[in-house]
């Protein structure tokens, strides 16, 4: 007679069975599964989605490390405090720690409930969402609005549709939106950029003003940036702003590891400089503006979203004709935003969250002409 | 002067144990198996009982919708054993061979028009060795395709070297095109690998439109040259044989006897020492080569391949047996490892592009979770097709007939799209995706 088999403690049956995507996820991070192949291929390649989304958090590694040094460094020079490299590094460090813990605790929580009711496993994607959150919104955020926007995000922008891979927004951006629409005095102003809870607390100081380049500029015009900071300021990082977005250098270097490991396209990080540098030196010659172009693209959030954030390959547009498109718009309406809308001097954002919700368009026109051409040639032969 | 198709796009899966150019052993089969699944499209009528005695040619099956088309027996002996799997499905027909290997003699006149020379393979059971397209299905005997395409060449990994094991049978491949070439107004079209163009013997084939082929896999598919030598459209039909059947076509026509013989490359890295043995389709594995313990045998290569077992039989079309280990280990941090020497992976998250030319001793691991799709290009880049894999996958995954079609259903087999499993971060069967399509089609569409 054959014996039933008891099912395991967190298979399906079993009494934490509940449990079973979380524990999965634990496991299978700890060891590759040993699964072997059903159908199909009979051998497949080492590469694995674990494996693509660390690869985005190594490539954020230098922006991140340069960032919470440079939020210790503003601090001091808000404040007028004589601190030393690593005071200022550690400050940066610990006034950062927790939001990237209240960010993976909260955004991990719902994403492995979700996978335990829908019964998959654990996708990776919120390994990068989880870093790429506590580095664009201000040090200062309050940590339950951060965990609000964390928990909207992942829950309306990823869950809804089916996790991972099946949505149409980039999450983190969707966090930062509705931090900025929900509580616009935390998000925006010219001192939200600099960190200040824990030395205003400590010390009665009075800070001098701490406003982004992207707000000068926009306030005051070229004349007015370049006498608070100089371009190769700008370039190296020296600035305030988000925590990740400031240091070109940084950037790049991420850049250079997406590009190479070929886990984010350069045409759309190509494409999106390209089309803020159009944008910006069209309205320069045009007389909108006298801030030089290449200004548009070290001030702010540019490049920081056009490396990591216009790149996402779930939101994207996937046709490689598409993405030049698909870039070009963003670097232009991000800077067509920063021109000419009074109100909110930060249009990357917005561009690439606008751009997400046109990708599928975009690609809809590439694959139809596609098959036009197809259809015109196959007809000829 | 030949036509010239350079394909940039591919890659050449880097596995240990190819083949070593020698025939180390003849095997003399005691039990020998005719399948019917080895045929796609072929519903067989048992046309023998156990005990019957049949020779080499000697039909076994026939088809349920085509009593022309039959299968027949590869050796002389006597029907041992019908095997039947779930709801009496016909899954074997066991011959003992007698070891004469006595032969149906088909005669040796050359069929010199259309009729004859479908009438011959018909007769023969070699009707079965012609692949339509689209779909992948036997063909039916009353079309005349728009053309014939033949590949002489695979870029497989590890696949038998044609050029070894057909080079010295020219005078069969070409009276095999000979016959094939009345079939089709559109001609016979033949590929070989431009590596060894001039070296190759199959340029000297006359009667046939020669196409110089160049690139990584799968440049040696025949359905991949299609698509940039004649694109199928909806409602067009081509027909296309694998080189191996055309030499035992020729064969027949030369000699009139029936003989599937063949090398077959024994490879894969559990293999001990991978070589050729010569043998007949139908063949058990464990005759062929010595199968260790916890082997997977796959009669064809990595990638498309059917899974055999070590009690299986080498199948018509197949002259290649790839032995893998079965990876159940589990890897400590494989994943989050900066280098992992023993796993390849074409993507540059990982450093195989630092040793280009190392081969690896691969096993059945699927090296990660299946995931939602989670594009970065990789499909593309290993495609070498005018089509967006992407796209045409998910219309078969919604099973959108139009779309299907708009996307290039018609000129795709799962093989074509294989290494699109292989690459895949998200670890879908691409190939059961397609086969799905292409199932949904032939329903629709018949």
């Amino acid at each position: 007679m054959a014996e039933e088999k008891k099912p395991g403690l967190f298979e399906k049956g079993g009494k934490l069975y509940w449990l079973h995507s979380t524990i999965d996820a634990f496991d299978t991070f700890l060891r590759v599964p040993g699964t072997v192949t059903a159908k199909g291929a009979h051998v497949r390649d080492g590469i694995d989605l674990k494996r693509v989304m660390i690869m985005v958090v190594i490539a954020l590694v230098p922006a991140a490390l340069f960032g919470m040094y440079n939020v210790g460094l503003q601090t001091s020079l808000t404040y007028g405090l004589d601190w030393t490299f690593w005071h200022m590094f550690w400050y940066g460090l610990l006034r950062m720690l927790p939001l990237f813990v209240v960010s993976y605790v909260v955004g991990l929580a719902i994403e492995f409930g979700s996978s335990q009711i829908r019964g998959e496993e654990v996708n990776e994607g919120y390994l990068v969402t989880g870093f790429l959150i506590p580095l664009i919104v201000p040090v200062d955020v309050p940590l339950w609005m951060l965990a609000l926007a964390v928990a909207f995000s992942v829950i309306f922008v990823k869950e809804v549709f089916g996790g991972t891979g099946m949505n149409i927004w980039n999450p983190a951006l969707v966090a930062r939106a509705f931090l900025f629409f929900s509580y616009p005095s935390s998000m925006s102003g010219s001192s939200v950029w600099v960190s200040k809870t824990w030395v205003s607390a400590l010390k009665d100081v009075d800070a001098v003003s701490a406003a982004t380049p992207l707000a000068i500029a926009h306030d005051g015009g070229v004349s007015a940036l370049t006498s608070q900071y100089s371009f190769m300021d700008m370039f190296y990082g020296f600035i305030p702003g988000s925590t990740g977005e400031t240091s070109v250098i940084a950037i790049l270097l991420g850049a250079l590891i997406l590009v190479w490991t070929g886990v984010a396209s350069w045409k759309i990080m190509v494409s999106s400089v390209a089309g803020g540098l159009l944008v910006g030196w069209l309205a320069q010659v045009g007389g909108a503006t006298d801030i030089p172009c290449y200004y548009q693209i070290v001030m702010g959030g540019f490049l920081f979203g056009s490396v990591f954030m216009a790149t996402d390959p779930v939101t994207a547009a996937q046709t490689e004709t598409g993405k030049w498109i698909y870039g070009l718009l963003v670097g232009a309406l991000a800077v067509v935003v920063r021109l000419w809308n009074p109100g909110y001097m930060e249009g990357m954002m917005l561009a690439i969250l606008f751009m997400n919700t046109m990708a599928p368009l975009i690609d809809h026109c590439v694959v139809t002409a596609h098959i036009n051409r197809r259809a015109k040639k196959v007809k000829t032969a | 002067m030949s036509n010239q198709l350079d394909l940039k796009k591919g890659l050449d899966i880097p596995v240990k144990g190819a083949a070593a150019q020698k025939v180390v052993k003849t095997v003399k089969p005691g039990l020998v198996a005719v399948k019917p699944t080895d045929f796609k499209g072929f519903l067989p009528r048992l046309l023998v009982k156990e005990g019957d005695r049949v020779l080499a040619g000697s039909p076994v099956l026939a088809d349920k919708q085509d009593s022309r088309i039959l299968v027949t027996s590869p050796v002389s002996g006597t029907v041992a054993q019908v095997v039947r799997g779930e709801k009496r499905k016909l899954l074997a027909v066991l011959v003992q061979a007698d070891g004469k290997q006595e032969y149906v003699d088909f005669g040796s006149k050359v069929p010199a028009t259309a009729g004859e020379a479908r009438d011959l393979l018909l007769k023969s059971g070699l009707w079965g060795s012609l692949i339509q397209r689209p779909y992948g299905v036997m063909a039916s005997p009353d079309l005349r395709p728009k053309a014939i395409f033949i590949s002489s060449f695979s870029t497989a990994p590890l696949a038998a070297d044609t050029e070894f094991t057909l080079g010295d049978r020219l005078a069969d491949i070409q009276a095999g095109v000979n016959a094939l070439g009345l079939l089709t107004d559109g001609g016979v079209h033949l590929s070989v690998n431009k590596a060894v163009f001039s070296g190759s013997p199959f340029h000297k084939v006359e009667k046939a439109i020669v196409h110089s082929v160049s690139g990584k896999h799968p440049a040696g598919n025949v359905g991949v040259q299609i698509s940039h030598i004649a694109p199928i459209q909806k409602g067009e039909t081509v027909w296309t044989m694998p080189i191996l059947l055309v030499a035992a076509l020729g064969r027949l026509i030369n000699t009139g006897k029936l003989d599937l013989t063949r090398k077959v490359a024994v490879t894969g890295p559990v293999v001990a020492d991978p070589a050729y043995v010569t043998a007949l389709p139908g063949t058990p594995v464990k005759e062929l080569t010595e199968v260790p313990q916890d082997a997977r045998v796959i009669g064809g290569d990595v990638l498309s391949g059917e899974t055999l077992g070590a009690e299986g039989y080498l199948g018509f079309f197949q002259d290649q047996l790839t032995l893998l280990h079965e990876g159940t280990e589990r890897e400590w941090f494989g994943w989050a490892k900066p280098f992992r020497p023993k796993v390849h992976s074409s993507s540059w998250c990982y450093f195989s592009w630092l040793t280009p030319g190392k081969k690896y001793e691969m096993d059945t691991n699927l090296h990660g979770g299946p995931r939602a799709f989670v594009e970065t290009k990789c499909f593309e880049d290993v495609t070498p097709m005018d089509i967006f894999p992407i796209y045409l996958i998910k219309a078969c995954l919604a099973g959108d007939i139009e779309k299907m079609e708009k996307f290039g259903i018609y000129e795709v087999l799962p093989e074509d799209l294989a290494l699109c499993d292989y690459v895949d971060p998200s670890k879908n069967d691409i190939q059961a995706i397609i086969q799905q399509g292409i199932d949904l089609m032939i329903k629709e569409m018949a």
